[in-house]
């Protein structure tokens, strides 16, 4: 049973209302996710236990072939795995499969790219802002064939944001960048962060990084995770 | 017209070819010398049976041999259609797939034309049955087993792209629906292709027995315009069906790829 109590940083603090982690005020957020993962195990990896409150950051790190996109690939329910998960209290399996991978967005390694023109991965391909990561104004309208790694990998972090998900998952979304445009995708999650209040799971080797962008740095070895 | 009667020299006359073929690529060592004589000796022995056994089934007219001989053909092809996957469906569904999809497919469709086309009397008179079956067996083997291998082929290669529309929440059905709709396109070609072709290019093996055998070519040709259209429909709802069933057991109820339920391609 959670105990229900009044809440301190909310405005409306008068009557007891449900309880809920109140994360630092976040300017103009409109949905708030709590991601939860309890006794999540798969394969040699786990069990694990993760609390992801709202607009958090985890840096997850871990030598390659630790399980880290196994893990990842588990919260976004795409193997079969043991434990629970939870998003805002609300079990896994209350969700259609595919409903649960809209609001928890996995972004893998390697993105793959299947019709001819950039644009027809996406649903709407006008309202995505594409300058925001330095991409060309007309990349939209670009054969797939001329975008180099560093494009497509933009390009799949803009896919994702356009679903809105609640949750993100990201393995490596800047691993094939440059510095500048490390950057930029390192300001774009952090005001989706910000706006959304999603939680977000980031998997990077940089250091510097994970000292930049996280709130907290686990490290996956053994198939445990440990604070770093 | 009469039938011109084969005597046994006569077919010894025309196996000298196959064994003139055979010394010639002995010359030329492409290792087909004995696969060719044996195959040969197997066309000869097993024809000869089912010659015996049709004509046994031909004077004792029974429901049950003909039921029991549709179910060993059935048995047959669809060992075929596994054999001729090069990634198959683990356990019973590798088998069980192909199988299935042609004893619904083939047998409604024969059993619909011998009850309201051809109205033998019995129904079941073996002569019509066991030919239109068979028929409709070994073409329906051919597009289940093309499509069926397309399908799990293609889902082994595009398993990133899979993943990746999944993970971007598409449903197990929109992720898949693009290779499905490939694999029942193979499937069902090459009957397209026979019936575009039929009499122009090719005639017709069947047509070319029937003629052979004195029968008048209209009716001969009749028959097989009704065999083509049975084929093209028995082929068509087969390889629809074991690739819808097929490409919903490579997804489990959470709607994820279990690329585990297929084996890993060696024939």
């Amino acid at each position: 049973m959670l105990a229900l109590r009044p809440c301190g940083t909310c405005s409306a603090a008068a009557e007891p209302r449900e309880w809920h982690a109140c994360a630092p005020p976040l300017a103009e957020v409109t949905v708030l996710s709590t991601f939860v993962a309890q006794q999540l195990a798969i394969l040699h990896v786990g069990p694990v236990d993760l609390r992801l409150d709202a607009g958090r950051c985890v840096v997850l790190r871990g030598p390659s072939g630790s399980g880290k996109s196994l893990l990842l690939r588990a919260m976004a329910d795409l193997l079969p795995h043991r434990g629970r998960l939870l998003l805002d209290d609300r079990p896994c399996e209350s969700f259609r499969a595919h409903e649960w991978r809209r609001r928890v967005g996995y972004l893998p390694a390697h993105g793959q790219w299947w019709f001819d023109r950039v644009g027809e991965h996406f649903a709407d391909p006008d309202t995505v802002d594409v300058g925001a990561l330095a991409l060309a104004a007309d990349i939209m309208d670009w054969d797939m064939a001329r975008c180099s790694t560093g494009e497509r990998q933009r390009l799949a972090i803009l896919r994702l944001l356009a679903n809105r998900p609640r949750v993100l998952l990201l393995d490596e979304p800047t691993a094939s960048l440059d510095r500048d445009n490390t950057r930029r995708v390192e300001a774009l999650i952090a005001d989706y962060r910000a706006a959304e209040g999603a939680p977000v799971v980031w998997v990077s080797h940089d250091r510097e990084q994970a000292k930049r962008i996280a709130d907290q740095i686990l490290v996956l070895e053994h198939g445990k995770l440990a604070a770093a | 017209m009469s039938l011109i009667l084969l005597t046994p020299l006569d077919l010894a006359l025309a196996a000298l070819l196959v064994l003139a073929l055979a010394l010639l690529s002995l010359r030329f060592r492409l290792g087909l010398g004995l696969q060719l004589l044996v195959a040969a000796l197997r066309t000869t022995v097993q024809l000869l049976l089912v010659g015996l056994v049709l004509k046994a089934l031909f004077a004792n007219v029974h429901l049950g041999w003909v039921a029991l001989m549709g179910i060993v053909m059935l048995l047959a092809a669809g060992r075929e259609v596994m054999r001729r996957q090069q990634r198959r469906f683990r356990g019973a569904w590798g088998y069980g797939l192909g199988t299935l999809s042609m004893f619904i497919s083939a047998f409604s469709v024969t059993l619909l034309v011998l009850l309201t086309v051809l109205g033998a009397e019995p129904w079941y008179e073996p002569q019509y049955a066991i030919p239109l079956l068979g028929m409709m067996l070994g073409n329906t083997m051919n597009g289940v087993a093309l499509a069926l291998d397309r399908l799990t082929h293609q889902v082994w290669e595009k398993r990133e792209q899979l993943e990746t529309r999944l993970a971007l929440g598409q449903t197990a059905v929109e992720a898949v629906g693009e290779i499905r709709r490939d694999a029942m396109r193979v499937g069902m070609i090459p009957i397209i292709n026979a019936m575009a072709a039929a009499g122009l290019i090719s005639l017709p093996g069947m047509m070319t027995g029937q003629i052979l055998a004195g029968s008048p070519p209209l009716e001969a040709v009749k028959y097989q315009i009704l065999i083509m259209f049975m084929i093209a429909a028995g082929t068509g709802f087969a390889t629809m069906m074991a690739v819808t069933v097929g490409a919903r057991h490579l997804f489990d109820r959470r709607e994820r790829l279990r690329l585990e339920r297929i084996t890993d391609g060696r024939f």
